[in-house]
């Protein structure tokens, strides 16, 4: 069974971001750029099931500038076969790149696409169950255990309250959740190994797709600055305080 | 034409985030509700009074329960012509069913909204919280899930709306539930409690999180963590606070052995009153915090025990 991954070049998440003072957005030139977290465990998950003999190949699939070639080479080094680049300067949005990922499921035929459950940078959560509408396929959103057996993947989902357990038929859309697993680091003589993978380049009009975005950033703002609050000296005072002054409690 | 908003619901009634979803949506119109499922009777008597209503919907079948997103999304395309917004709760439902819907309906989700600002525009947080961005939907129909903790909720009493059930056309059948381990607890769910004591990585292991229980009996919280005190294993993942797990604002927010990455604080930092305890006195949470108390929190917490026993 072939695996699909899609992973998104984002601002690393240990970066403390910014507002531009125009307000158009965030400041992202000269910040460091990473592999989507989420993304990370997809790929990884993909990489097992290889490993499992589950999987037979795994092609890792990129969008936006073409830097994000780098983050297909960051797959490739953890064990993804090949990649997809799929170059472009317009702002993608959710509904685009599941277009241009159906698009690409159309030829690739895989058995199995995962994704993160949602990207760091817009926090949409939007991709993976979007994808798996156009495809008119089975989701495992928020999975945090799947097991294949056959035609049908099983899988625990992270829902609010605890786990829901799922029985999908294939093929199927995962999204990743934190627990899944603990991704790798990739090896030297996997990141030299990685440089000779292929990565196609296409165009969406290749793939048929608009991608113009329906929402506009209208502006971004920073958000509500909090009052600065105060130290207390001891549990006595803070209770106190929680009464008397906060009256919370 | 209406608003719709799908209704999440359990034997205690409809769920406070779906109210938070249904005062986003009075906002945008008439409101009707939609409660889906098997044996609805007691949902929809619930739904129909439900502040803002004007009517409720009932779908009932075995294909409905427990709301997996290809029925759900099915049921919602189908209803969708007569609605110009179809809104939801940004919770485990909400996130799963209605980008779904969205692609069905080739439509861009405008996903955990904080604010209205009209028909086609509105406020939702981007980077953790780190900005607010204003868009603007060019989308004939809109699809929304809502941030609840940026909405107060409509009052579950008071609303008298008509009931109506839909007629069900053919439902996919690609997925299947198997069975459902919900944590068993006498507290209240995170996303609706009063109050939120959170544990990080300072409480060291998760046996230090009982430390954390007189406190919230007392007050009646609820009991939530930071990722990395749920990375470490201490408590298991419906406990995290943060972009990646529940948002919250209650009135009080207890952060205890919490450093306050930026990944936590967008989970909370909405709270009405903020208190942090750490030993740390240059930690992060302590910038966010209304009140700030330098100390050890094994001997802070059955302190704090003990003062709120006292009175």
């Amino acid at each position: 069974m072939k695996v699909l991954v899609p992973v998104k070049r984002v601002v690393d998440y240990n970066v403390k971001v910014r507002v531009k003072t125009d307000k158009t957005g965030i400041e992202t030139s000269g910040v460091k750029m990473s592999m989507n977290p989420f993304d990370e465990i997809a790929v990884e998950e993909a990489v097992r099931l290889k490993e499992k003999g589950v999987a037979t190949e795994i092609v890792a699939i990129s969008m936006g500038v073409p830097q994000c070639a780098e983050t297909i080479r960051t797959a490739l080094a953890m064990g993804a076969d090949r990649g997809i680049l799929v170059e472009t300067d317009v702002d993608l949005q959710p509904l685009a790149v599941a277009k241009l990922l159906k698009a690409i499921a159309d030829e690739e035929k895989p058995g199995l696409i995962i994704l993160g459950k949602q990207a760091i940078d817009d926090d949409m959560s939007a991709t993976g169950p979007m994808l798996a509408a156009l495809l008119g396929w089975s989701q495992g959103t928020f999975a945090s255990k799947l097991a294949v057996e056959g035609d049908v993947i099983t899988v625990t989902r992270e829902v609010d309250g605890g786990l829901e357990t799922v029985a999908l038929n294939l093929p199927s859309i995962i999204t990743t959740d934190l627990r899944l697993n603990e991704p790798r680091y990739a090896s030297l003589p996997n990141i030299m190994k990685a440089r000779k993978k292929t990565i196609d380049n296409k165009k969406p009009a290749d793939l048929g797709v608009d991608p113009t975005p329906r929402l506009t950033i209208v502006r971004v703002d920073e958000p509500p600055k909090r009052k600065a609050g105060q130290m207390v000296k001891s549990v006595a005072e803070l209770v106190s305080k929680l009464r008397t002054e906060a009256k919370v409690i | 034409m209406a608003v719709l908003v799908l209704l999440e619901f359990d034997a205690s009634g409809i769920k406070q985030p779906s109210r938070s979803a249904v005062a986003a949506a009075v906002a945008l119109g008439e409101v009707h509700a939609l409660v889906a499922g098997v044996d609805l009777g007691a949902a929809a008597a619930a739904a129909a009074k439900v502040a803002g209503v004007s009517k409720v919907l009932t779908a009932e079948s075995p294909a409905l329960d427990h709301l997996l997103a290809e029925p759900a999304a099915a049921l919602l395309v189908a209803l969708a012509p007569t609605y110009t917004h179809i809104l939801a709760a940004t919770t485990a439902v909400g996130k799963n069913v209605l980008p779904r819907v969205a692609a069905l309906l080739d439509v861009q989700p405008i996903s955990d909204i904080s604010g209205v600002i009209d028909a086609d525009t509105f406020v939702r947080p981007i980077y953790a919280g780190n900005g607010m961005a204003t868009v603007k939907s060019s989308d004939a129909k809109k699809v929304i899930t809502v941030r609840a903790a940026s909405f107060d909720p409509v009052a579950a009493e008071g609303g008298s709306a008509s009931i109506e059930p839909v007629s069900l056309g053919d439902l996919p059948g690609i997925s299947k539930f198997i069975s459902a381990e919900l944590s068993k607890s006498e507290r209240p769910e995170l996303t609706a409690a009063r109050v939120v004591i959170s544990g990080g990585r300072g409480m060291q292991n998760g046996d230090n999180f009982a430390l954390l229980d007189p406190i919230a009996d007392k007050l009646g919280a609820a009991v939530g963590a930071s990722r990395a005190a749920v990375d470490a294993g201490f408590v298991p993942n419906e406990f995290q606070v943060g972009q990646t797990g529940k948002i919250v604002a209650p009135e009080l927010y207890i952060a205890v052995g919490i450093s306050g990455a930026i990944q936590h604080l967008a989970g909370m930092k909405d709270s009405k009153v903020i208190v942090a305890i750490n030993k740390d006195e240059e930690a992060p949470i302590f910038q966010v915090a209304d009140y700030g108390l330098v100390a050890d929190l094994f001997t802070a917490l059955p302190e704090l025990a003990a003062e709120l026993e006292r009175s």
